[in-house]
């Protein structure tokens, strides 16, 4: 288990919210979407330029800019190595 | 006769509102508007067992904060308006996060029913609930529907009935030690005071404190600023002492305890998955092609293009069915009435005027039904997604795309329909810079003109020299994007934090109600407006008229040409088609008809249009432009087709046709004032000059400001003048 950065997550790889460091327009955002600690999110996939980020989140899929997914901290399992597609 | 009862539906964006709202009034709804605020609400009615509802749509939200247009809206509905049963949508497949918004309103305590929305999809997808169980443990009632078809909506309004009776009740929802010590506090303070409790129930009250709601902040210094003083100081101390403690801020974990509030109910058994949560459904698997990094955006490509050539070239026809009758007025007019200034003001003010407005009717029908289509589906959320990386660079965001390639972005669109479509942006500033900028792109009424000068003085390249004023004028609207956003409309980029909703088939109801609200939105506002500016314009191009002398002079021209001839090809020239007459009365027709183009071009340079034109050219002549350019651009603004019109009778060349205007061109190309520097500086110029009055119409309607239409028409004026001169400047420099 290690803590990581959304930003550093691979396409596919699950993680527990750790923590979420923002407040103002953009957190209240996150949190109305469900982005709240304890939540399981899963890396749904990215844009063509990289940026945004697709998540799975509570049966939904969101998407959030890189800067954005600068503020979460997602708790993942070392063990899932689990390869983009798969 | 039983009262009317007045109920209003909230929900999230995507719960499936609008299907509802379609499904229980059908078309017997109106739009209605917020003074000031561009966000509408509809209004339908209907009856259930003989019993009278009306039913107001309220925006979607996931909450009711106060940080955008629609929570505020919803809000202020609920406490102003106090319906007396809210209908709360959620979406079945996606309980857990719909239920958030559920907990605010039972905090505010207003009288709530739920319409559990697709049932059906919740069940492919393996999950069950137990909507009793749910109804018991929230102490709402729970009704299972399914929107699309109507199913449950029956069992619905008949338990909504009930719920009228009643009374305002807040429910209590506990938000951990810190908190709910200060919440009591706080409370304490509030009821002693009556503060706000006019409108608010004061729990809920305190809650928007703690989480800093800058409008109820605003309404509480406004009321009774000693108690809001009182309970700032107190929310302070508490943020602070949760900073320090638990380094979170009190909406933080506001929010962390509706979501454990949930959590709780819903692990009573009330939900079961049967599957995996992670399982992919049908639109994931869709979205792992049409999302695809390579494949993804080749495909976007063909989609925006192929809604381009539908809403463009299956327009055409309708389109020329209503040139072809507003011809026909105009001719009918012609020949009913006398010749004078009533008939000229009829044919070139009133019925070219609401011609110009009718005309685009067609387009922006299939425009909009287009982008319901791609928007209903769910598609246009992807192509924000795939597009935002792009137009964030100029401060705007991946929605600003759809705006842009409908005004012109491939070329030959059309601003108007463009400036409307910039309401799928939900980011306010973001949405204002895509409206102001949407006009530079290369609309169909500019292409002629384009075509114009670059056939006569670049014949050699067209197309290169076509190509690159298409990307000139894509650069142009994204660098003067990103100018106003680092300027005017200065601020952070709005969180892109935004919902990719399950591929759906669109219903054919929800097509129709949704295009053809839009048209007639557009029909009414376009229409009043646009017939005066069109009268207004027609008399600066008519008066003042020429003096008695003058036309005394022309008329005698003429009778001097006439007299000159025996009386039989004069007859001959009045009446036979051009092909058949004998050369000598071709050759008068010609004379006159030069004698007359005259007289148009001293009549239009003694307008009021033509005094402008003469009085700009000392500060039009920095970028190259003579008088009878000056006249034409500003005929232009009333629609770029007028253009090439004006320019025509400018030259005395009578009548020019927009698609046949070689002979202009010829002109032009032998007129000493023009030449390649003064012709790039005039496509400059065109390309970016003030938006025509339609748009500029449309720009002050989705803005809800005139001042951003003002804005618009001097800001881009002023902004092409100055390209227009430099380009002019270093090109005749350079020679």
């Amino acid at each position: 288990m290690a803590d990581l950065n959304l930003r550093q997550m691979k396409k596919n790889q699950s993680g527990i919210i750790a923590s979420i460091k923002v407040g103002g327009e953009l957190g209240l955002r996150m949190r109305e979407m469900g982005l709240v600690p304890g939540t399981k999110i899963t890396i749904q996939g990215r844009a063509p330029l990289n940026d945004p980020v697709a998540l799975r989140v509570m049966g939904g899929i969101l998407t959030l800019r890189n800067n954005e997914a600068d503020h979460i901290m997602v708790t993942v399992d070392d063990n899932d190595t689990r390869e983009p597609g798969a | 006769m039983k009262q009317n009862i007045r109920m209003a539906l909230v929900g999230n964006p995507n719960a499936g509102k609008t299907t509802l709202f379609n499904t229980l009034t059908g078309a017997r709804q109106h739009v209605g508007n917020y003074p000031g605020i561009t966000v509408d609400y509809k209004e339908g009615s209907f009856t259930h067992n003989g019993q009278e509802l009306t039913l107001t749509d309220l925006p979607g939200t996931y909450s009711l904060t106060a940080y955008s247009v629609e929570e505020v809206v919803t809000r202020d509905y609920l406490v102003n308006e106090k319906p007396q049963v809210v209908i709360n949508i959620v979406d079945a497949s996606n309980l857990e996060r719909n239920l958030y918004l559920t907990t605010q309103f039972l905090e505010l305590g207003c009288p709530l029913i739920i319409a559990l929305n697709m049932i059906d999809t919740a069940r492919d997808r393996g999950i069950e609930i137990k909507a009793e169980k749910l109804s018991d443990l929230l102490g709402v009632p729970v009704v299972p529907i399914i929107a699309r078809s109507g199913k449950g909506t029956d069992e619905l309004i008949s338990q909504a009935i009930l719920q009228t009776a009643q009374p305002w009740q807040p429910c209590d929802i506990s938000y951990g030690e810190d908190l709910d010590e200060t919440i009591i506090e706080l409370i304490a303070l509030i009821s002693e005071n009556n503060f706000l409790s006019h409108t608010y129930p004061s729990r809920f009250t305190a809650i928007k404190y703690l989480e800093h709601d800058d409008q109820i902040l605003q309404k509480g210094q406004q009321e009774d600023s000693k108690t809001a003083a009182l309970l700032e100081a107190k929310v302070t101390r508490v943020s602070d002492h949760l900073l320090k403690t638990l380094d979170a801020y009190p909406e933080a974990i506001i929010a962390d305890h509706r979501y454990g509030y949930i959590k709780s109910i819903l692990r009573q058994g009330v939900q079961t998955h049967s599957f995996d949560t992670d399982r992919l459904y049908t639109s994931d698997k869709i979205d792992k092609i049409l999302t695809n990094r390579l494949l993804g955006p080749v495909i976007m490509l063909m989609i925006l293009f192929g809604l381009y050539q539908f809403t463009f070239a299956w327009s055409e026809l309708p389109v020329s069915w209503l040139g072809i009758l507003f011809g026909w007025l105009s001719g009918q007019v012609d020949s009913l009435l006398p010749d004078g200034p009533v008939k000229s003001m009829l044919i070139s003010g009133v019925i070219n005027g609401m011609g110009g407005v009718l005309g685009f009717v067609p387009l922006i029908m299939f425009m909009f039904l287009g982008i319901a289509v791609l928007e209903d589906s769910g598609y246009l959320a992807r192509v924000a997604f795939m597009m935002d990386r792009v137009f964030r660079i100029f401060g705007l965001h991946g929605s600003s795309v759809m705006p842009f390639i409908v005004s012109g972005g491939i070329a030959g669109g059309c601003a108007v329909p463009g400036v409307m479509a910039t309401r799928t942006l939900r980011s306010p500033k973001e949405r204002m810079a895509t409206l102001l900028t949407v006009p530079f792109m290369n609309c169909g009424a500019k292409m002629p003109v384009i075509a114009l000068l670059i056939g006569t003085f670049f014949s050699e390249n067209k197309a290169m020299y076509m190509f690159s004023f298409t990307l000139i004028s894509w650069m142009v609207a994204l660098l003067a994007a990103k100018f106003l956003r680092s300027t005017v409309l200065k601020g952070a980029a709005t969180p892109f934090v935004m919902e990719l909703p399950p591929y759906r088939f669109p219903t054919l109801r929800g097509l129709a109600i949704h295009t053809w609200e839009r048209t007639w939105q557009y029909i009414k506002k376009a229409g009043t407006v646009i017939l005066g500016i069109s009268i207004l314009l027609w008399a600066l191009m008519t008066y003042p008229g020429l003096p008695a002398a003058s036309l005394a002079d022309y008329e005698q021209q003429r009778q001097a040409i006439t007299s000159s001839f025996t009386s039989d090809p004069l007859a001959e020239s009045r009446s036979a088609a051009a092909e058949d007459i004998s050369e000598g009365a071709q050759f008068l027709r010609q004379q006159i008809l030069t004698i007359d183009n005259q007289q148009s071009e001293q009549a239009l340079r003694n307008s009021f249009a033509g005094r402008i034109g003469i009085a700009l050219e000392p500060v039009s002549r920095l970028a190259g432009f003579d008088w009878r350019t000056n006249i034409a651009l500003v005929g232009g603004v009333a629609a770029k087709e007028v253009i090439i019109s004006t320019l025509g009778t400018a030259y005395s060349m009578g009548k020019v046709e927009a698609d046949a205007s070689d002979s202009l061109g010829k002109q032009l190309s032998r007129d000493p004032n023009w030449n390649k520097v003064v012709a790039v500086a005039a496509l400059i110029f065109i390309m970016f000059y003030a938006p025509c009055f339609v748009t500029v119409i449309c720009i002050a309607k989705e803005a809800g400001h005139w001042g951003w239409a003002l804005f618009s028409v001097s800001f881009n004026t002023f902004f092409a003048f100055l390209l227009a001169t430099v380009v002019y400047q270093i090109g005749t420099w350079l020679g």
